[in-house]
Parts: structure tokens; C-alpha cells; sequence
């Protein structure tokens, strides 16, 4: 175990290095120049070139490099251009508006599409198997912004029921739980719709098994046979999949956040990278890269916990 | 980009792999299969009929399009919902909506098949072989790609589009580069499993090329799941244009493409709906075409 451990966090260590470089260093080749687009078009070359100097810009890419790593590693993330604050505060405070984004999101999707999932794949080609694939397949198919625009046009533009936009302030007129339902309600059908998908196919798999059939055969319920044999075996792959639905959640919500001018991480990261603002985008991707690898390993530990064929 | 972590690895590999006969001889070929869907399952009739719908639009896109897709008439701005001249009215700068979606459909249907195909040839010859050689090979190219699968997709987008500008073959490079990594994780998987086959020992006694070995002994294993991925990658890539287009890093203006068009129009939701949900339900249709067509064909292979 301690080995595992071991290579799991080498393996992290090195590519957060490995992309925490990339990053710098494309970022090093877009076109643009950060003085100039702080200054604005109306600064002389002058004045430009003194901010380049004065922000330490015209020193190598491998310095400037090391330099960010070094006060990276103490936990100093430098400031953001943009925001004009320091990064970790504009960091931890998109953070946890997408994280709250993300963990309502995560909470109706779990029930909603094992629940779903379970009822199509318990009864392979059924009716209810039909419409609820047909569903998923149509949810899942329904990019992210066409779905914020449905239903932006349902139920704010026609029923006027919930605000357009989730600015997450008190004071815009709608209450906050208010402006949580829509960016909910698409991430949930958008996301849900992938995941009944899975587990419907991981039901159908177990349902044709051998035990399953004995299961039915000695004269058990069909009821308690999806319950206590099939429910089990049948979450185990999907176990992973929505493991990885976390990095989602975090790192892809860009277009949601957009849709609904909702403050989070993504759209953070979206403006930041237009304008260049480095050290947001780096601080921000290792963010990411983290929670991508972090659920690879949980999902790794979690899928060994409930097959216990599996050994670490 | 929201499709980083969704393949058809799962539950699709298997079944392939299962007989230990002489595969390639019993392959069929991807078109029966596609035709085979067709035949016994409704759902892959209609995503089938929803492509070609689309297809046909854009093939037909410089005939049958009643208006230049980037001509504006000031006189319809006054009403810009749908009527006689306009079937499906203009939107803000007074263009013609058929006129765009056709020339749109064009764009899309593009864009999406070249770069899917990039892709799918790509991260097959990486994953054959990493996955038939082993050792260094294999470590170099599966590290390649999991650095690649780890990057926030967006922000390889926007780095990568921001640096060499925002065209139809760049972003035909971007995705071919960053889906690459996912389809040769299959491949690789499945060349795993039969590499050390009796036919493939057999192919290597007589002598044959490791290319023959590759491409004819192994590759037909993979033809399944490849086939699925390939429909169920045009339907993600086509929702990835879209979102290129709708943040604003994609196809650059005027002309049209479905995404661009809702973020153009986006603001007006609450005045002229119908410029907003035109294209999305367009876009929506052609991916809804793609997962349904992929469905069927999964189900139509899992029935052997």
C-alpha cells in the first residue's frame, strides 16, 4: 500500500511539473503583450516597455519559470493582472462557487441517473428500457449551451419563474437558491444523460449473468434479486466513471458558467487566458490537473474496495 | 472538452475479444455493420436520417440557400421574426437564418469528420504500436497522453488557438491532438488482449511484416469499438466546435457557424428567441443524429 502510494504521488508530482511548464511555455508563444494590454492602445512604446522592465517580463522564460516555481512551492501564487488581487484569494473564491455548483450538481445526479440506469438496465429492451435510453442518449446529446438556452427560454423568458443570469449576489433580486436551479438543471441533464447511459449497459451486463438467472430460478423476487444481487455488482465500473465526473464538475463547467454569468472557476480561467493573466492560468491548471489525477487515484482505491478480486 | 473522461471503453472491448477464432477472416467490414444497424434498430434509422438531413443541407448549401449567408437586409431588422421572406427570419444584423444554418451545416460537417478521422488514425497506428511493442515505446506514448488528458481541455484549447489563430485547420490540429490520446487507449487495449494470440504467433512465423501483423492481424479486432467511437466522437466534436464558437475562440466572423451564432444573438433572448434557439436546436439535432446512429451500431454489434 505504501508503495502504491508512493508512485501514485510521484506520478502526480511529475506531471503537475511537466504541465506546469507546458503551460508556461505556450503561454510564452501566444502573440500579445501583457504591458501592452494593461496599458491599453493608447500607451506610448515608452511607458510599455518601462512596465515590461518594472514587472520583470523581459527576463528568460527558464528564470521567470523557476522564479514562479520557487514562490509556487511556498505557496505563493503572485497576482492576477486582471483582477488586481492576489491569485490564491481570486483562486479559493471561484473555487468555491464552482464547487458548490459542482457538489449540488453531483448530489441529484448520483441518485437520479443510478436510479434511472437501474430501472432501464434491470429489464433489458423493455419499454422503460427504451424511453429511459432514449432520454440519456437525447440529454447527453444537447450541448451545454443549447441546453442553458432551452431552458433559459422556458422558464425565464416564458414563465418567468427563475432569473437569467446567477451573478450569486443577494442583491440582483432572486434569491441565491434561485440562480443555483438552472446551471443545476443542465449540468445534471447534460452529465446525468452520460451516466444512465453506463450504468443502464453495466446492469444489462450483470442481468445476463449466470447467478442472476440461478438468483431468479430458486424462486427469489425479481425485486430483491436487483436489490441484493444485481444493484452491487452492477455500480462497480460506473463507480469509476463517476469518480472521473468530479474532474468534470470542477475543471468543464466553463460553459455553464458562462451561459449563466456564473462566477466560477472556469470562467475564470476562460478570461484569464484570453489575457494572458499566467499566473492565474498556471495556478488554476495545476488546480485542475490535481483534481483530475486526485479522482483518478480515489476512483482507482474506490473500484479495488468494491471488487474484492482486485488487489492493490 | 466536457468529453475528456467519456469513452466506449468500458463493456465494448470485451466482446470483440471474446472468440479466439481467426478474426480478421470473420470481420466484416465497418460499412455491413453500419448497414446492419440500419436494418434492425429504429433509433440508428433516425440518428442516420438526422445526418443526412444535415449532410445534404450542406452539400446543397451554395444552391438551395435563398440569401448570401453573410448579406444583411436592413429592411428586415424591423421585423426580424420568420415570415415569407425570410423563413426562419434574420437575426441581429438582418441575416438570413436558413441562409446561415445551411452554410453553417457546411462548417461543422467539415470541420468535424476531417478532425474525428485525424484523430482515429492517429491514436491507432500510437496505439497499436505502444500496445504491440511494449516497453519504452509504450510507457513514452501512454505518459504522452496522459499529460495531454489531464490539462484542462479549455485551456489547451484557448492556448493552443490563441497561438496559432482561430481557422478550420487549426482547429481540426487541436482536436485531432488532444482526442488522440483517448482513442489510442483503446487500441492499445484491444492489442493487448490479442498479441499474444495463436494467429498473430502464426502471422509472425510466416514471416509476415510487423505492418501486415498490425493492421491486418490485429486492427480488425478493434473495428467495434473503434466504429462507435468514431460516430460518438463526431457527436462530441461537433458539440466541441460548438462550444469554440458559443466562448467565443472559434470559427472568427461573419461567417456563420452554429455556436457563434448563439453567442451572437444570446443577449436578444428575451426580444427575438428565435435567433438563439434556431441554431441550438440545430447543433443539438446533428449530435443527437451522431449518438443515436452510434447506439444503434452498438447494439446491432452486440447482438452477434
Amino acid at each position: 500500500m505504501a508503495r502504491y502510494w508512493a508512485k501514485q504521488l510521484l506520478n502526480i508530482a511529475v506531471t503537475l511539473f511537466v504541465v506546469s511548464f507546458l503551460v508556461f511555455a505556450l503561454n510564452e508563444m501566444t502573440p500579445g503583450d501583457v504591458a501592452r494590454k494593461l496599458l491599453g492602445p493608447y500607451a506610448t512604446v515608452d511607458q510599455v516597455d518601462r512596465l515590461t522592465t518594472q514587472m520583470g517580463l523581459d527576463r528568460p522564460v527558464l528564470v521567470r519559470y523557476f522564479e514562479w516555481m520557487g514562490a509556487a512551492l511556498t505557496g505563493d501564487f503572485g497576482q492576477s493582472i486582471i483582477f488586481r488581487r492576489p491569485v490564491a484569494e481570486v483562486l479559493w473564491d471561484r473555487l468555491a462557487n464552482t464547487l458548490l455548483l459542482a457538489g449540488v450538481s453531483f448530489v441529484v445526479i448520483v441518485p437520479f441517473s443510478v436510479l434511472l440506469g437501474v430501472l432501464a438496465g434491470m429489464r433489458e429492451r423493455s419499454f422503460v428500457d427504451r424511453s429511459v435510453s432514449v432520454f440519456s442518449s437525447i440529454c447527453a446529446s444537447i450541448p451545454e449551451f443549447a441546453m442553458g438556452v432551452f431552458l433559459l427560454a422556458i422558464f425565464t423568458v416564458q414563465l418567468g419563474w427563475l432569473p437569467g443570469t446567477s451573478p450569486l449576489r443577494a442583491d440582483s433580486g432572486w434569491p441565491i437558491w434561485s440562480q443555483l436551479v438552472l446551471p443545476v438543471a443542465v449540468v445534471v441533464l447534460y452529465d446525468g444523460g452520460y451516466l444512465i447511459a453506463m450504468i443502464r449497459t453495466s446492469m444489462v451486463d450483470v442481468m445476463r449473468q449466470p447467478f442472476i438467472r440461478t438468483a431468479v430460478l430458486k424462486g427469489m423476487s425479481f425485486q430483491s434479486v436487483v436489490v441484493k444481487h444485481a444493484l452491487r455488482n452492477a455500480l462497480i465500473t460506473p463507480f469509476t466513471v463517476i469518480m472521473l465526473q468530479l474532474n468534470y464538475l470542477v475543471a468543464g463547467l466553463v460553459v455553464v458558467e458562462m451561459v449563466f454569468a456564473y462566477p466560477g472557476f472556469g470562467r475564470m480561467m476562460l478570461e484569464a487566458a484570453l489575457a494572458k493573466d499566467i499566473a492565474v492560468v498556471e495556478a488554476g491548471t495545476l488546480v485542475a490537473v490535481m483534481v483530475t489525477m486526485l479522482t483518478q487515484v480515489f476512483g482507482d482505491l474506490g473500484y479495488r474496495a468494491l471488487d474484492p478480486r482486485i488487489r492493490v | 472538452m466536457t468529453d475528456a473522461g467519456r469513452t466506449v471503453e468500458d463493456g465494448l472491448v470485451a466482446p470483440s475479444a471474446d472468440e479466439d477464432a481467426p478474426a480478421p477472416a470473420a470481420a466484416r467490414s465497418a460499412l455491413a455493420l453500419v448497414a446492419d444497424a440500419l436494418t434492425v434498430s429504429p433509433i440508428a434509422t433516425i440518428g442516420a436520417g438526422l445526418i443526412l438531413f444535415w449532410a445534404l443541407c450542406a452539400v446543397l448549401a451554395p444552391w438551395i440557400s435563398p440569401f448570401p449567408p453573410n448579406a444583411m437586409d436592413p429592411m428586415a431588422l424591423v421585423d426580424p421574426f420568420p415570415s415569407a421572406t425570410h423563413w426562419l427570419g434574420t437575426d441581429q444584423l438582418g441575416r438570413d437564418i436558413v441562409s446561415r444554418l445551411l452554410w453553417g451545416a457546411r462548417t461543422v460537417l467539415l470541420v468535424a469528420p476531417i478532425a474525428v478521422l485525424g484523430a482515429a488514425i492517429l491514436g491507432t497506428l500510437l496505439g497499436l504500436v505502444a500496445g504491440y511493442r511494449g516497453g519504452i515505446i509504450d510507457t513514452l506514448v501512454m505518459r504522452v497522453g496522459d499529460v495531454l488528458l489531464a490539462f484542462p481541455q479549455i485551456i489547451l484549447y484557448l492556448i493552443i488557438l490563441a497561438k496559432f489563430g482561430a481557422s478550420a485547420f487549426n482547429i481540426i490540429v487541436v482536436i485531432t491532438v488532444t482526442k488522440a490520446p483517448i482513442i489510442a487507449r483503446i487500441v492499445r487495449a484491444v492489442t493487448l488482449d490479442v498479441k499474444n494470440r495463436d494467429y498473430v504467433a502464426a502471422a509472425r512465423m510466416r514471416g509476415e511484416g510487423t505492418l501486415h501483423i498490425l493492421l491486418v492481424e490485429i486492427l480488425p479486432n478493434a473495428r467495434g469499438p473503434l466504429i462507435v467511437d468514431f460516430f460518438l466522437r463526431l457527436g462530441y466534436t461537433t458539440v466541441a466546435i460548438g462550444v469554440l464558437g458559443f466562448l467565443g475562440i472559434g470559427l472568427p466572423p461573419p461567417d456563420p457557424d452554429w455556436g457563434g451564432m448563439i453567442k451572437e444573438s444570446y443577449g436578444l433572448l428575451f426580444v427575438y428567441p428565435h435567433m438563439t434557439l434556431i441554431p441550438a436546436v440545430a447543433i443539438s439535432s446533428l449530435v443527437i443524429g451522431f449518438n443515436f446512429l452510434a447506439t444503434g451500431i452498438r447494439e446491432a454489434s452486440l447482438d452477434d
